[in-house]
């Protein structure tokens, strides 16, 4: 019964080779995709926080939507709905967001930094886990946000619009838009190119069902390992790509550097990159998907993941506006601020709050 | 029965296998509005050694488990 899902793979390949080739082109360093830092620098270009060196339209964001949401039009796929405790999920995405910068990362860029070489991505990932393990025991007792509905079908299409005309904007007037002139917000490989490569990833993560928090959670509550194939596969063709391109020095990839020291965008706080992305797996387990999978569900037509993508984008605005996000090249001792710490530790508790206040009547016994 | 329309993957899984748990039913029919629902119950339902067929009812599957 062990059958490989080869769509997953593929999807999973395609992801890695993806990233590789952004990075070369001009992305940041072990940055060919970032979910969490490309939504933090979409709200910075849109003025919701003032961190000079995050801030650019980034048009992954925008293909990843798209494509998915013109892969689901094709399959009939498509369909607009929403409804399930949408304020929730604003607050989960915003907190996805604040653990996830915390540790610099959404959970794809966590497998992208691990596969050039980054072994602070390790801890983070072991805290990942732990965090996706904690959400599982609420989902195995009954945990949901409740059904949702139908709806008109422009619902669907609010995400996908606005980033099309935000993209569009940004061409026609850039002048509107903040835009970074050093920074990670400042490398950025061609607009149109990266639109194209990440539609492309958009269209395929549809059809597979791409998912960094789903691998992990089936694997623990169903022993499904379906989704940990796309997993391996983007670790696997990082590595090889970043060794064979890289070290032949191709465009402005990074050579595989393995190690924990001078990471590029990157610190060595392990115990609060562990907590960070915890907290980003638990919450994204709640929400039923990684960041990446809330923007191809998006563009499936779900409002609902909608929602957590603008919380998402409003807790990058949170986590800069009022210090949160790790900051990349500090020592481990300063990396991360007393700010984070706080509201970390307090992200735990509303998580916990919500994952018990949505457990079925009874369900508490019954555990 | 299960009705699961509305309910985002992984809940509909996780409702199935609650049923299938507490009453080890020969038969079970699972309602689900997501074809990705669809799969990902008909995997867990194969292993759990059922059979799947799955009709289209509307904008929903209905998806009959037998064993």
């Amino acid at each position: 019964m062990k059958k490989i899902n080869w769509t997953v793979v593929l999807a999973g390949v395609v992801v890695g080779v993806a990233a590789l080739i952004l990075s070369g082109l001009g992305n940041p360093a072990n940055m060919g995709f970032c979910i969490a830092c490309f939504e933090r620098d979409i709200a910075g270009t849109l003025g919701l926080h003032s961190a000079a060196v995050v801030q650019y339209m980034r048009p992954e964001i925008i293909g990843l939507v798209l494509g998915a949401m013109i892969m689901a039009l094709v399959k009939g796929e498509f369909r607009a709905k929403g409804g399930s405790s949408p304020a929730t999920r604003f607050l989960l995405g915003a907190l996805v967001m604040i653990g996830a910068l915390v540790f610099l990362g959404c959970p794809l860029r966590m497998v992208l930094r691990l596969g050039g070489g980054d072994l602070n991505a390790l801890l983070a990932l072991v805290g990942f886990a732990l965090g996706i393990f904690v959400g599982t025991l609420f989902l195995k007792r009954g945990f949901s946000l409740k059904r949702s509905y139908t709806l008109a079908a422009s619902e669907g299409f609010v995400l996908p619009a606005v980033l099309l005309i935000a993209g569009a904007l940004f061409l026609i007037v850039p002048s509107l838009f903040r835009i970074s002139t050093e920074g990670p917000g400042s490398q950025h490989a061609p607009f149109l190119i990266a639109l194209l490569i990440a539609a492309v990833v958009g269209a395929l993560a549809q059809r597979a069902r791409l998912c960094m928090v789903g691998g992990l959670r089936d694997a623990m509550m169903f022993k499904d390992f379906k989704l940990l194939y796309g997993f391996a596969a983007i670790l696997i063709v990082t590595i090889l790509g970043k060794l064979a391109l890289g070290g032949l020095g191709w465009g402005k990839l990074t050579p595989f550097k393995l190690g924990f020291a001078e990471q590029p965008v990157a610190h060595s706080n392990h115990v609060w990159s562990f907590l960070g992305m915890a907290l980003a797996g638990w919450g994204s387990v709640l929400l039923g998907g990684c960041p990446l999978r809330q923007l191809i569900l998006s563009g499936e037509g779900n409002g609902d993941s909608a929602v957590a993508v603008f919380g998402m984008i409003a807790g990058a605005a949170i986590s800069h506006n009022f210090g949160l996000a790790g900051k990349g090249g500090a020592a481990a001792a300063e990396a991360v601020s007393t700010n984070a710490k706080v509201v970390i530790l307090c992200g735990f508790v509303i998580l916990l709050a919500i994952s018990l206040i949505n457990l079925p009547k009874g369900a508490k016994k019954q555990a | 029965m299960v009705d699961a329309r509305g309910y985002s993957c992984p809940i509909p899984v996780v409702m199935v296998q609650r049923a299938v748990k507490t009453d080890d039913p020969k038969s079970l029919t699972v309602l689900v509005d997501e074809q990705v629902c669809v799969e990902n119950v008909t995997r867990f339902a194969n292993a759990a050694g059922y059979k799947v067929t799955v009709s289209r009812d509307g904008d929903d599957y209905r998806m009959e488990l037998t064993k």
